[in-house]
């Protein structure tokens, strides 16, 4: 524990630790100093003048350096102006007064000053109902303005810093929130100041405008109703809204959520989602998400919901009844019997994977879940452990980053590292190419597509990573699969985890193996059981297969054919796809949004997501539809309530022993305080008052004997002259089914996109920005030629999900 | 007298290095280097008094005196943004004696044990910036900057940098800022430069004038200084005379001259001979002085003496008022200079300057009441006393001392 320093504030005796401000330290004895500028999660900069109290501190003899004692107390001196709290330090025997008249003429002062520019124009203002400024004025504000209303100045109101943000310049106070997050936080300093005094405004200086995939944080911030999100700007007022929480299911990292719902006529009357907020959580995502997770919520509401069970009868699907389509459903399993095979994502909840699996064991069927990335059996055996903590990393610890691009894969893991690193952790990337990370790295490796296994093998052969790793007293390893299909990724997984085993790295508190998965809950299927399929058409083909959450039609037309020629397809999803489509059987599930339900994220925290809305037609949760099909095929499983399929999970997966529903509830305090009464300080951001979610027990803490088996060395596609290798990597925005939905991010999700170096390029004769065709293994797409100087002259980048089905690296052609 | 700055003005050509140095040109630099401790070189302009010609006042050797040992290196950054109204003394003396002034930064570089200085100029000082650019080649050219020089271990190198137009850049810690490529806005202090400043190193910041005056302090003593000026305020001042005199211009004079003797021996009285109303004795940035009685005008001009006029002499940029303005006029001029140069950075200087350029405004064009002369003094002390940086409470002076000293004028510019 640092340093304590006792001081007194408003008479009452604190003990904070050294090095806090005032403001700070007033907030952890519940003394509330109003703040504009100053954000508990930023650099203070002392710009707004709200915070100003009187300090006095304690005079000490200049001879002895002892404090000077009169009356029997240390004589204290009081500065003549009164001081900003933020930019103080606390000193032992400081004393402050945040109470005075002095004071409260100060803050009224600020007050009337901010106004005198101010539109007030609360009520057409999204942030009236939470804003500090209101809240503030209402506490300490001068009643009336001496200012004359015609003399405002006027500045422009609606102001698009992309397309994600607006700016209202009329009501922006000038405290530089947003430019700090974005520099300080973000690492992405698009914003800026322009000009100055009265007329000094914010401004984007990217291109496309605002260019941070952490933009929306800005308005979580943003003290006023200056920066307002595109998505809900004039659709609500902040009193109106329900507040349900909730888990971000579109990434492995498993940010806090709150949902803010609102019964509303536009949507005749139903309750839907109307936007998505940080739920603190300081070991997860502290209280900030990314945009993808903020605004691409809208498949839940979307208009291809699916209502009803529906049965393919005449080739033409049909309404049909939950007893008649679940009982079509088993027959056709239990009719292929060995030949039964469920397909599952990471987008189901623990308990929705684990019916499944529990029915594909008790039914003898294969369970595979829907995924590239392989090596989670792996991750489940020496991922870290409980007590895992990125806010508490730093100097000692050793972070390795291999085959992911932090920032699009995981926005908010990317800010973890990026922060551990400025703490004093060493970071070490591994990529072929440059990525946004390599700024941060104390090391960056660069290996050849196909070389993933041998670069981490090599960390500990060469002396400086060797001696970062090595030495460390904690070593997390994140690997994705940028460049990597199913052998791949396995390979490089397996590398890894021996790295960490064999060094006494594996599956501890804050040290292990994380899987860069593509989506939220892939790392619980590992868990559970489930496996991946290298040749995944070939395991369809001819099978009785059943779907769930998955739209593999859409995303590979080799999966479609394969599917074209299953035996029986049953697909369970939230929404109609182009999988549900060829589907003889039909299954409505309800969204996230509309059960409860519990996550494991990859770092293998489990946590529990609410109802947040109403159901939708006649869906129902995924586990209950795999029990009810289950019960047609003689298995019994819990179908009623998540909460004791949890408690059977429970008792069945070891690394799930000892919780429960309750636990996952529990709380602690959390720092900085947030919340509702204290948005003036830490932003709209929700306090966590259900649950931080447990860890996942590791195989070596529960003292299970861990063997790693040997890397097989995975053989990389050979290109012809004139081919190129086209290696899959991941985007944060890309065109999966969910993710079109979300309208407003179609101008960041943009076309298909081929990475080429100028080289290569040139002598394809293409340029950039020119679309090219680009074909491998028959299948072919159009693509936007992007130049990228930090690739091989041989390499083509083809980003996954969007429009071209690449699932590992291949030889391809691409023509003008 | 003969000037001890302002040498240009009796030395033809002493702006060239072979003029400078025949008449003692760095010896001063070369005797510091070769014979002297940094602490001793330190220790004789902290006796001599010198205090910084920047407007504060600070005493020079004891500010260098502050500089942080124990974090390297250090940085020595020579103010040369003259941006006060009415102040055009630095202008001179790095146009006509521009090397003694470098011979002096040179010495403060040693004294501090920095390696590299740089001088930042307003931007409008472009044609000064390759001038000084020139004369710091020649200087490199005769071995008194570069690397190991004297045959010391010591190596020294300055560069110019041009501002782009901004009052605030004066302000040591927004300089700093613009220097390091950022928007020139003021840093919270403390730390103070000495301990954190340019790139977060300890650096010294000084006036143009004040490293000019080091050479001679140098080469003649902290005790010849001494014996200029007052106890208080040692040496002599360069005071930039402007306003309603018949003679305007630069006045190398000891501190402790009287404001009658400037105004009237030097600067050749007041233009129509009227009388003199008003001095705003630190630019735009002054407290209105009030010229009631004549007496006032026998007031030395050092320090101490012009605080008891409830003003500052700031950097003496002395700019004369005579009875036929009025200070409605005047506190709105330099109530729209501050409202067009508050950087912005902090509520009440930027929002203020703009309400009080509102209210001023509104007064000068006597569509005001007096009410409104009440609050427009009210806006200015809401001000005191809660602003970043000093810029902030300038804007203020000349509009608390203008209502308070000379409330009759404002009182007849309204409407009632
Ligand atoms: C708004 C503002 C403008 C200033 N402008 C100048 C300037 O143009 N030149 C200058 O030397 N000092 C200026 N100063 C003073 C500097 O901050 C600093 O005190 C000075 O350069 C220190 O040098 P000295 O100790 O030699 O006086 C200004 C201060 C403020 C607050
Ligand atoms: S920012 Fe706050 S005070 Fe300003 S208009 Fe919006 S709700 Fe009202
Ligand atoms: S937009 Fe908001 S956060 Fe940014 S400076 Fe303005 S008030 Fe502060
Ligand atoms: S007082 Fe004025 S110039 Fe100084 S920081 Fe504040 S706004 Fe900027
Ligand atoms: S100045 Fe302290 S909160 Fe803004």
């Amino acid at each position: 524990m640092s340093k304590q320093v006792t001081l007194t504030i408003d008479g009452k005796s604190v003990a904070v630790p050294d090095g806090l401000n005032v403001v700070d330290a007033a907030k952890m004895a519940g003394i509330e100093i109003p703040v504009f500028c100053h954000h508990p999660k930023l650099e203070p900069v002392g710009m707004c003048r709200m915070c100003l109290v009187e300090i006095g501190r304690p005079v000490r003899d200049r001879a002895t350096g002892q404090f000077v004692i009169e009356n029997g107390a240390p004589k204290i001196q009081f500065m003549p102006k009164l001081e900003t709290a933020c930019t103080n330090k606390v000193e032992e025997g400081m004393v402050v007064l945040t109470q005075s008249a002095k004071v409260a003429d100060g803050q009224r002062g600020t007050l009337e000053f901010l106004l005198t520019s101010h539109p007030l124009d609360c009520p057409v203002c999204d942030k009236g109902g939470e804003c500090a400024l209101q809240d503030l004025t209402m506490a300490h504000g001068p009643g009336k303005s001496r200012f004359i209303f015609e003399e405002k100045m006027h500045l422009a109101k609606m102001i698009p810093l992309g397309e994600l943000i607006y700016l209202d310049r009329e009501r922006c106070i000038q405290c530089a929130r947003c430019i700090r997050f974005q520099d300080e936080i973000a690492g992405d300093a698009v914003l800026e100041f322009e000009d100055r005094g009265r007329t000094m405004q914010i401004i984007s200086r990217s291109e496309p405008g605002f260019d941070s995939i952490f933009s929306g944080n800005t308005t979580d911030i943003c003290p006023v109703g200056a920066l307002t999100t595109t998505d809900f700007r004039f659709r609500a007022r902040p009193w109106e809204l329900g507040a349900a929480p909730s888990i971000c299911a579109q990434c492995p990292v498993g940010c806090n959520i709150t949902l803010n719902t609102r019964r509303e006529a536009m949507t005749n009357g139903e309750i839907v989602v109307k936007r998505v907020m940080p739920r603190q959580n300081e070991e997860v995502n502290e209280i900030w998400i990314c945009d993808k997770g903020r605004f691409a919520y809208h498949y839940a509401d979307g208009k291809q919901r699916l209502t009803k069970p529906l049965v393919r009868k005449d080739k033409k699907l049909a309404r049909a009844s939950w007893d008649a389509a679940t009982k079509i459903a088993a027959e056709n399993f239990l009719k292929e019997k060995k030949d039964f095979v469920i397909l599952a994502s990471g987008r189901l909840s623990n308990e929705d994977l684990f019916n499944l699996k529990t029915l594909a064991d008790h039914a003898g069927g294969k369970a595979y879940l829907y995924s590239h990335m392989a090596g989670g059996e792996l991750t489940a055996l020496v991922g870290v452990g409980a007590g895992t903590n990125f806010g508490a990393m730093g100097q000692g610890t050793t972070i390795v980053v291999v085959a992911s691009d932090l920032y699009q894969e995981a926005p908010v893991w990317y800010l973890r590292v990026k922060q551990a690193k400025e703490r004093g952790a060493t970071l070490i990337v591994l990529n072929p190419r440059a990525t946004k990370l390599d700024k941060y790295a104390s090391f960056t490796e660069r290996y050849e597509y196909g070389d993933e296994a041998k670069a981490v093998h090599d960390l500990t052969k060469n002396g400086e990573t060797a001696e970062a790793v090595l030495k460390a007293s904690n070593v997390v390893v994140l690997y994705g699969s940028e460049g990597l299909g199913v052998a791949g990724s396995q390979s490089l997984a397996t590398a890894c985890a021996k790295l960490l085993n064999e060094n006494g790295f594996a599956g501890k508190s804050n040290n292990g193996l994380i899987g860069v998965w593509e989506r939220a809950n892939d790392q619980g299927a590992w868990e559970m059981g489930f496996t991946v399929e290298d040749d995944l058409a070939k395991a369809l083909k001819g099978k009785a297969v059943y779907i769930v959450g998955a739209d593999p039609v859409n995303d590979d037309p080799k999966l479609a054919s394969a599917l074209a020629e299953a035996e029986f397809v049953a697909v369970q999803d939230v929404m109609e796809t182009a999988t549900t489509e060829i589907a003889d059987v039909v299954l409505p599930a309800q969204a996230f949004t509309e059960r409860e339900g519990t996550f494991t994220s990859g770092e293998r925290r489990v946590q529990r997501f609410y109802p947040a809305v109403p159901v939708t037609g006649e869906s129902k949760p995924d586990f209950a539809i795999a029990a009810q099909i289950a019960r047609n095929m003689g298995v019994i499983l819990e179908g009623m309530s998540a909460v004791v399929v949890f408690d059977l999970l429970a008792e069945t997966v070891k690394s799930f022993e000892g919780l429960n529903y309750a636990r996952l509830a529990e709380v602690e305090a959390q720092l900085p305080v947030a919340g509702r009464s204290d948005m003036y300080y830490s932003g709209t951001t929700y306090a966590n008052k259900h649950g931080l979610g447990a860890h996942l027990s590791g195989a070596a803490t529960r003292g299970e004997k861990v063997s790693i088996p040997r890397v097989q060395k995975e053989a990389v596609p050979h290109p012809k002259d004139n081919e190129l290798l086209a290696v899959p990597v991941n985007q944060l925005y890309h065109r999966g089914t969910t993710m079109m939905t979300a309208e407003l991010l179609h101008e960041r999700i943009g076309a298909a996109s081929v990475s080429l170096h100028p080289d290569a390029a040139a002598r394809l004769g293409v340029q950039a920005g020119q679309t090219v065709n680009v074909s491998f293994n028959g299948t072919s797409g159009a693509a936007v030629v992007k130049l990228d100087d930090s690739i091989d002259e041989g390499i083509a980048l083809v980003p996954r999900s969007m429009g071209i089905a690449i699932r590992e690296p291949v030889a391809a052609k691409v023509k003008a | 007298m003969s000037h001890i700055l302002l040498r240009h003005r009796e030395i033809p050509d002493i702006n060239q290095l072979s003029v400078y140095k025949k008449n003692g040109g760095f010896a001063a630099f070369k005797n510091a280097v070769m014979k002297m401790k940094p602490n001793e070189v330190t220790d004789v302009v902290k006796n001599s008094g010198l205090r910084g010609r920047g407007g504060a006042g600070f005493p020079t050797g004891m500010k260098w005196s502050f500089i942080d040992n124990k974090n390297w290196p250090h940085y020595i950054v020579a103010n040369a943004d003259e941006s006060e109204p009415g102040t055009f003394k630095d202008r001179e003396i790095m146009e006509g004696n521009p090397l003694q002034f470098l011979e002096g930064l040179a010495i403060g570089c040693y004294a501090v044990g920095a390696q590299v200085a740089y001088i930042y100029l307003r931007g409008e000082f472009w044609e000064l910036g390759a001038s000084l650019d020139a004369k710091i080649a020649e200087m490199e050219e005769a071995g008194l900057l570069g690397d190991k020089l004297f045959g010391t271990d010591y190596s020294l190198r300055i560069y110019t940098h041009l501002g782009a137009g901004a009052y605030i850049c004066g302000e040591e810690t927004a300089l700093l800022e613009s220097l390091e490529g950022k928007r020139g806005q003021p840093r919270v202090r403390p730390p103070f430069p000495p301990a954190v400043g340019l790139y977060g190193k300890p650096t010294i910041i000084n006036n143009v004038e004040t490293f000019t005056n080091v050479p001679m302090i140098m080469a003649n003593g902290a005790e010849w200084h001494k014996s200029i000026g007052t106890t208080d305020s040692p040496g002599v001042k360069i005071f930039s005379l402007s306003g309603r005199v018949r003679k305007p211009g630069n006045y190398e004079l000891p501190l402790g001259t009287t404001f009658r003797e400037l105004i009237y021996t030097h600067g050749g009285g007041v233009q129509d001979s009227r009388k003199v109303k008003a001095i705003m004795p630190a630019g735009a940035s002054s407290s209105l002085i009030l010229v009631d009685d004549d007496k006032i005008l026998d007031t030395p001009m050092d320090y101490a003496s012009v605080r008891t006029l409830k003003a500052d002499l700031g950097s003496a940029s002395i700019i004369v008022v005579d009875d036929t303005v009025s200070m409605d006029w005047l506190v709105n001029k330099t109530v729209h200079f501050f409202k067009h140069e508050s950087c912005g950075k902090c509520t009440p200087c930027r929002e203020g300057t703009y309400w009080m350029s509102r209210i001023s405004e509104r007064i000068h064009d006597g569509a005001a009441t007096r009410a409104d002369v009440d609050l427009l003094l009210n806006v200015a002390k809401q001000m005191q006393g809660k602003c970043l940086c000093a810029l902030g409470e300038f804007s203020t002076m000349a509009v608390v001392s203008g209502i308070e000293r000379f409330r009759k004028d404002f009182d007849n510019a309204v409407k009632a």
